[in-house]
């Protein structure tokens, strides 16, 4: 990987609980992503996905170790980086193009073309059309797709993602990993993305990063060779299976490891 | 006709059905109220200085109608000083509440202690120490409304989803921008909810300064009139003040409908 485009190298990190106590959440994680590149980050709760992604994101520092942008110290938000929660988190008081504008606003970096690039994002996730709505006349998987809007409204390299489907219903949640894989083939970005769902991990990414229990460090990385364009009938083949069957066997395996000790 | 009738768009039909339940029927059982009051006064032949009849009430207000007229003026205007005083001063002090734990630690015990001192009792003291005007008045409104607002305001301005917070962050938002774009206008339901409050306690603080010290008002009213046993303008007065304070309520949720249309969507549920 030389073309690294997000370098973690030795990262840890200690949070201070309110009583005082230290809790490790990451242990010496060292992780290259490429440019372009879609990685999952998949792993028991409480394993330190989102701290990845948050020290990624600058929201979060490292207590030791550095993490790097194209070979920059990540030292504070960066305006590379785009950020999609579990929540749709809009404005209430916004309408849909509002909120999709939203970073731009606060960045000041408005422009005259920057509604109709807001525009053409909502047309990408299938809203045009909905601009002028307000976000609570909108169902969860639409208000999902604005917030993946938001994020890629400045136009970043790297789109971090904290479970954003976590919340969406089974069908919904498919149907939207589908389209982030589309609009991932029309607008190429590097993708660090948090999951509980294994399929949902396989699936999208080229690479799953499996992370153990706490502290979390990561315990494999798996290729995953798959043709794209991606759908879910390739749940059958056996390269999927095979990947599927490692990550389970990495996370519960684990488990039960730690359980007899 | 009953074809007609049922003809009629259903949603048409429900729309008048509930515009009857929601002020067909109150007003009903209003004048359904009065009308058992004025037969019960009538039927046991209660003297006016215990229970005025409803009819006592507005025959003996309405004579003195300019009178009754300047001191609802007077109450309006102590109300409307002591409101805007509090919001004034809630609003600041909220967003100083919430900017950091030493700030919250220091104000909080004064918020309390003016909270906890009855304002009756310190109703004469500010007389004493302000003069005999429309300032202590003023002060005591505002003592009585303020404290629901600023603590409805500052829980508005911490209940933020953590999200949207990282997100202005992302953007490298300042204190003052992650304020005014996002805390602020996610605060408005709690801000409105906290007025809604604000608004009928002031006229609470309004009367209770005028009990202390005032030469009008519609509490001075009150007073003078039950010293004189003119019992049914103290009633009267007392319906005016109800009736300023359904008024003022309704005023403010409707300037919420108006001009912050989606705050009162989320929070039909709560008020």
């Amino acid at each position: 990987m030389a073309a690294g485009m997000i370098a973690l190298e030795h990262v840890s990190r200690t949070f201070v609980s309110a009583d005082g106590g230290r809790i490790e959440a990451l242990r010496d994680v060292s992780l290259t992503i490429g440019r372009n590149e879609f990685v999952t980050l998949v792993g028991p709760s409480g394993c330190g996905k989102s701290t990845i992604l948050r020290i990624v994101a600058g929201l979060i520092l490292p207590s030791s170790g550095t993490a790097s942008i194209e070979g920059s110290v990540i030292r504070e938000p960066r305006p590379e980086t785009g950020i999609v929660f579990q929540a749709p988190t809009l404005l209430p008081w916004a309408t849909v193009l509002d909120n999709v504008l939203f970073p731009l606003r606060m960045m000041n970096r408005m422009s005259p073309d920057s509604a109709e690039r807001a525009r053409t994002l909502l047309k990408l996730v299938d809203l045009a059309g909905f601009e002028g709505n307000a976000p609570r006349e909108l169902s969860g998987g639409m208000q999902q797709r604005v917030a993946i809007c938001r994020a890629l409204v400045h136009d970043p390299d790297i789109l971090l993602m904290d479970e954003p489907f976590g919340a969406l219903d089974a069908l919904t949640r498919e149907e939207m990993t589908l389209e982030l894989l589309r609009i991932w083939s029309e607008r190429r970005k590097t993708v660090l993305f948090v999951t509980h769902s294994i399929p949902e991990a396989v699936l999208l990414a080229d690479r799953v990063v499996v992370l153990s229990p706490r502290p979390g460090s990561i315990a494999r990385v798996i290729e995953v060779d798959l043709p794209r364009p991606r759908s879910f009938d390739q749940e059958g083949s056996p390269a999927f299976q095979g990947a599927a069957r490692q990550i389970r066997e990495l996370i519960f395996g684990q488990r039960h490891a730690s359980r007899a000790a | 006709m009953q074809a007609a009738q049922l003809e009629a768009p259903p949603r048409s039909r429900r729309a008048l059905a509930t515009a009857w339940r929601d002020a067909g029927v109150p007003t009903l059982a209003t004048v359904i109220a009065f009308g058992v009051w004025e037969a019960a006064c009538r039927l046991f032949d209660v003297p006016s200085y215990l229970l005025p009849r409803p009819s006592e009430i507005w025959t003996d207000t309405i004579e003195i109608g300019g009178t009754v007229a300047m001191h609802t003026l007077a109450t309006l205007k102590t109300v409307f000083l002591g409101f805007l005083a509090s919001i004034v001063i809630s609003l600041p002090l909220a967003v100083a509440l919430t900017t950091s734990p030493a700030t919250a630690a220091s104000v909080y015990p004064f918020l309390v202690w003016t909270q906890s001192i009855p304002k009756v009792a310190l109703a004469p003291i500010l007389v004493v120490i302000l003069g005999a005007n429309e300032l202590p008045r003023v002060v005591i409104t505002f003592l009585v409304a303020f404290f629901p607002l600023v603590i409805s305001v500052a829980t508005g301005l911490m209940s933020v989803p953590s999200e949207l917070i990282e997100l202005g962050r992302a953007c490298r938002a300042s204190k003052w921008s992650e304020l005014v774009r996002i805390r602020l206008p996610y605060a408005v339901p709690f801000i409105f909810a906290g007025l809604k409050v604000a608004i009928t306690l002031a006229v609470v603080g309004a009367v209770v300064a005028e009990f202390v010290n005032a030469d009008s008002g519609l509490g001075f009213l009150i007073q003078t009139s039950t010293a004189f046993f003119k019992v049914p303008v103290a009633f009267g007065a007392l319906i005016i003040l109800s009736l300023i304070g359904v008024i003022l309520f309704q005023a403010v949720v409707v300037i919420e409908r108006i001009f912050f249309p989606w705050s009162s969507a989320n929070s039909t549920a709560i008020l």
